[in-house]
């Protein structure tokens, strides 16, 4: 990564027009699929809550890989691991806080009964 | 990257030379580290969005309030403005001055759009008596919404500020470096998004 020209070089094999393009098609459809299934409730409350879920986890993969061009090749490591490093951080927050707050909220109404 | 790194060695040994010591690249990942400390502010206000969710304290509900087909309208800008960022990058490479003031240019209508319709749903929402300091639901919903529209007017600046630069002294190496900064801070907004359109306004409508 010492050089601009690489990188230079290395940037434009995945910044291409048909690559934004195909993140575009496939957030696109990741998108009306989740407010499809919430508008039409075509399905029980659990299912849609499943698939509204997946299909998030699905575009936010879509979104890095194809607009934030994080792959397996050696000059993306760093920034793949240390956003693996994050997204752990991010889970232990966010369940441990619900987690928590929903411990504490289930004794607090026995104690208040 | 190795194969490259060793032609450009013998190629640009004497065009570039070693004394020009390229810190781009590190700048980027260095913006990097700090949108990775951005997310965990973001994780934050998802995880008080997420205990608080239910404390309507006799208000409004999201049932009540969110309008799915609005959120959509807005979800749709956000995302044709990465693709049209994407646009822009994609003329950065080519050299295109022209081809990356005008994408921009797009790039920063959609992002005005959806700042606009989300003051507008704020601005409705509280006209009708349903402000953040009515329920814990509330303050959450406009704490975590709230800060993601200030980091999109954030980059809106930042974009127009960009489109100047580069109009002045076009498609230099520090502007190279400051367009691949705010194109990893704009698709990071989207990626937000994404969590905010699920965990917020669909889950909270069923």
């Amino acid at each position: 990564m010492e050089h601009g020209h690489h990188e230079h070089h290395a940037e434009t094999s995945h910044s291409s027009y048909k690559s934004y393009f195909i993140g575009f098609v496939l957030s696109v459809i990741l998108t009306a699929i989740p407010f499809g299934l919430v508008m039409l409730k075509t399905f029980s409350t659990e299912i849609t809550i499943l698939c509204v879920l997946v299909a998030a986890a699905v575009q936010v993969i879509v979104h890095l890989h194809y607009f934030l061009h994080m792959d397996r090749s050696p000059e993306q490591r760093e920034t793949v691991l240390s956003f693996v490093f994050t997204a752990i951080i991010l889970a232990i927050i966010i369940g441990g806080s619900m987690w928590i707050m929903a411990n504490l909220s289930h004794y607090t109404m026995i104690m208040g009964n | 990257m190795s194969n490259e790194v060793v032609n450009h060695d013998h190629h640009d040994a004497h065009a570039d030379g070693h004394a020009h010591h390229d810190t781009g690249p590190m700048k980027v990942f260095g913006f990097w580290i700090y949108i990775l400390s951005d997310l965990i502010l973001f994780a934050s206000l998802f995880a008080t969005f997420a205990v608080l969710h239910n404390s309507y304290a006799g208000n409004v509900t999201g049932k009540d309030i969110f309008e799915l087909p609005y959120v959509a309208v807005e979800t749709a800008a956000l995302l044709l403005s990465s693709i049209t960022y994407g646009f822009a990058i994609i003329g950065m490479y080519k050299g295109s001055k022209a081809q990356v003031i005008g994408w921009l240019m797009v790039t920063f209508v959609f992002g005005a759009v959806f700042i606009g319709m989300e003051i507008n749903e704020f601005h409705h929402l509280i006209v009708e008596g349903h402000g953040p300091d009515k329920s814990a639901f509330l303050s959450a919903f406009f704490t975590l919404v709230g800060t993601h529209g200030l980091h999109v007017t954030s980059g809106l600046i930042w974009m127009a500020t960009m489109i100047a630069l580069i109009s002045k002294n076009g498609i230099t190496p520090a502007n190279k470096t400051r367009l691949l900064c705010l194109s990893l801070f704009w698709h990071f907004l989207d990626v937000v998004w994404i969590c905010v359109f699920t965990i917020v306004y669909l889950l909270g409508v069923m």
